[in-house]
């Protein structure tokens, strides 16, 4: 199997489209008050820690920034697949009362928010939870929609989308690869 | 990377890399015992076995709340109880517990190789919780966590064992994985506890406590086994507590920085003193909260995903 990539957003584009959720959140939520954020690893706590600088920027505040492992909230983890590895959870503030803005960097099943939402819980009981991610490539398989979207990204089925960030030593871009069979 | 073995009867069942990988989950389920409900969905469904044949309330309440904190059931048979009192053999009994689906079975046995046989019987996973003077691997892997969380590293650590080596599964356990991890193992005893073979297993010998002392990072204090009392091993209580107990005094000899551990439960004033049992240098509690941490990522370990040479594609694509 050979597979083409290519570049559907770049750093500049990545940039612009966090300015924009960072704006819609502040006009959604009328300021910050009581917002938190919590990524999900591994990108979703990058670009969680991006979208807290952006907002310092426009509003001035700084928002607790936690993040999320759901590994051990996996629905497929009896099913026959390699693995996963169990990373750290670090919140290290009390979210009872406070609107959490959940952020991933693809939202693609649903699956992840839905182990997502069901850690957080456990953690006390947030006000509201919002999910901001940075590119929606649909096929969802729960009934799930995210309430910031950086970019909406019509894909097949079988297509892969990778969000590479600095912060894990890449170039930032986006990229669809395309699987292509000999 | 998941575990090449389907069961854990020894250290060396595992290798560097392997090890590491526990260690590592475990950091990951410490976290898990520091929330307000300490408990994740991860083993729903599954059914664990806490199977005892030997008393003990430190490890099989460990494993059993590791277990309940991943969410699976747990049922605890100990030996009084049970049908082996009635005359079942262990397979027996082995086979009636897997034939009620159960997916992991502890098994604590007085003896050795006990564990090992119904490994290779069951298709079920197997922990080894102890067995007879042969090893007691999560007491070894609780032991390099604790040390690992104060020390940061293995490398040039200089751990001594001291007390009765040769009856002891936590001193055999311990010193193979200490030798994976590259640490320099001492053993101290009377010569009666110690074994002849030791010196292949890579730890040096020392029959006086004082000098063993010097330089160390770590002390494992093992307990003395009262139950052996009267077998010739040692004189005396008090002759033994005089040359092998670890006092504040024979303490100073060792860094400053050194930490002292205990498998417990401990002998207060044998094989170790009150001041030092709860002086700061002591982590003995630690390894107790470590434990169940531990013991989490092996339960995690042994029965999620498939093992390496049946694993499937991914199934996590975004």
């Amino acid at each position: 199997m050979k597979s083409n990539e290519r570049i559907v957003l770049d750093a500049l584009g990545i940039g612009r489209a966090l300015s924009r959720v960072a704006h819609e959140i502040i006009e959604r939520n009328k300021g910050l008050a009581d917002l938190t954020l919590v990524g999900i690893r591994t990108g979703g706590v990058h670009l969680a820690h991006r979208l807290a600088g952006k907002l310092k920027e426009i509003e001035g505040a700084v928002l607790p920034v936690g993040a999320l492992d759901i590994t051990l909230y996996r629905d497929d983890l009896s099913k026959k697949s390699e693995q996963p590895a169990v990373r750290r959870t670090e919140i290290g503030f009390d979210i009872t009362d406070k609107k959490v803005i959940l952020v991933d960097d693809v939202l693609f099943t649903g699956r992840t928010i839905r182990a997502a939402m069901d850690e957080l819980i456990d953690f006390g009981r947030p006000r509201e939870i919002q999910l901001a991610v940075l590119i929606d490539r649909g096929h969802r398989e729960l009934p799930i929609r995210a309430n910031y979207v950086g970019k909406s990204l019509p894909t097949a089925p079988e297509e892969k989308v990778e969000v590479l960030l600095k912060e894990e030593g890449e170039e930032d871009r986006v990229i669809i690869e395309n699987a292509i069979k000999d | 990377m998941p575990l090449k073995t389907k069961d854990l009867i020894s250290i060396k069942d595992l290798d560097r890399d392997e090890l590491r990988l526990i260690l590592d989950t475990a950091e990951s389920f410490k976290e898990v015992g520091t929330r307000e409900i300490k408990k994740v969905p991860t083993l729903r469904g599954k059914t664990v076995v806490n199977l005892f044949f030997e008393p003990s309330t430190r490890t099989r309440t460990s494993f059993e709340l590791a277990a309940k904190r991943l969410s699976a059931d747990l049922v605890n048979i100990s030996a009084s109880g049970s049908s082996a009192a009635k005359g079942e053999t262990l397979l027996d009994t082995a086979r009636n517990i897997e034939a009620m689906q159960a997916d992991l079975i502890i098994v604590r046995h007085p003896c050795a190789g006990a564990p090992l046989l119904l490994a290779r019987k069951m298709t079920s996973a197997v922990i080894n919780a102890g067995d007879g003077a042969h090893e007691h691997p999560t007491q070894a892997l609780l032991d390099l966590f604790t040390i690992r969380e104060r020390k940061k590293t293995f490398e040039g650590l200089t751990v001594v064992i001291v007390g009765d080596i040769l009856h002891s599964r936590v001193a055999r356990s311990d010193i193979h994985a200490l030798r994976m991890v590259g640490a320099t193992v001492r053993v101290v005893g009377p010569p009666t506890m110690i074994p002849r073979e030791i010196t292949d297993w890579g730890a040096e010998v020392f029959y006086r406590f004082d000098e063993a002392l010097k330089g160390a990072d770590v002390i494992i204090i093992l307990r003395l086994q009262l139950e052996r009392q009267g077998r010739s091993l040692y004189p005396t209580f008090r002759e033994y507590s005089n040359l092998y107990g670890l006092t504040p005094r024979r303490l100073a000899l060792a860094k400053d920085d050194a930490m002292v551990m205990h498998p417990g439960p401990i002998n207060r004033g044998v094989e170790i003193s009150p001041d030092v049992a709860d002086g700061l240098s002591s982590v003995i509690l630690s390894q107790t909260t470590n434990g169940v941490a531990v013991r989490m990522a092996v339960l995690y370990l042994l029965s999620v995903g498939a093992r390496a040479d049946e694993a499937g594609p991914g199934s996590d694509e975004k």
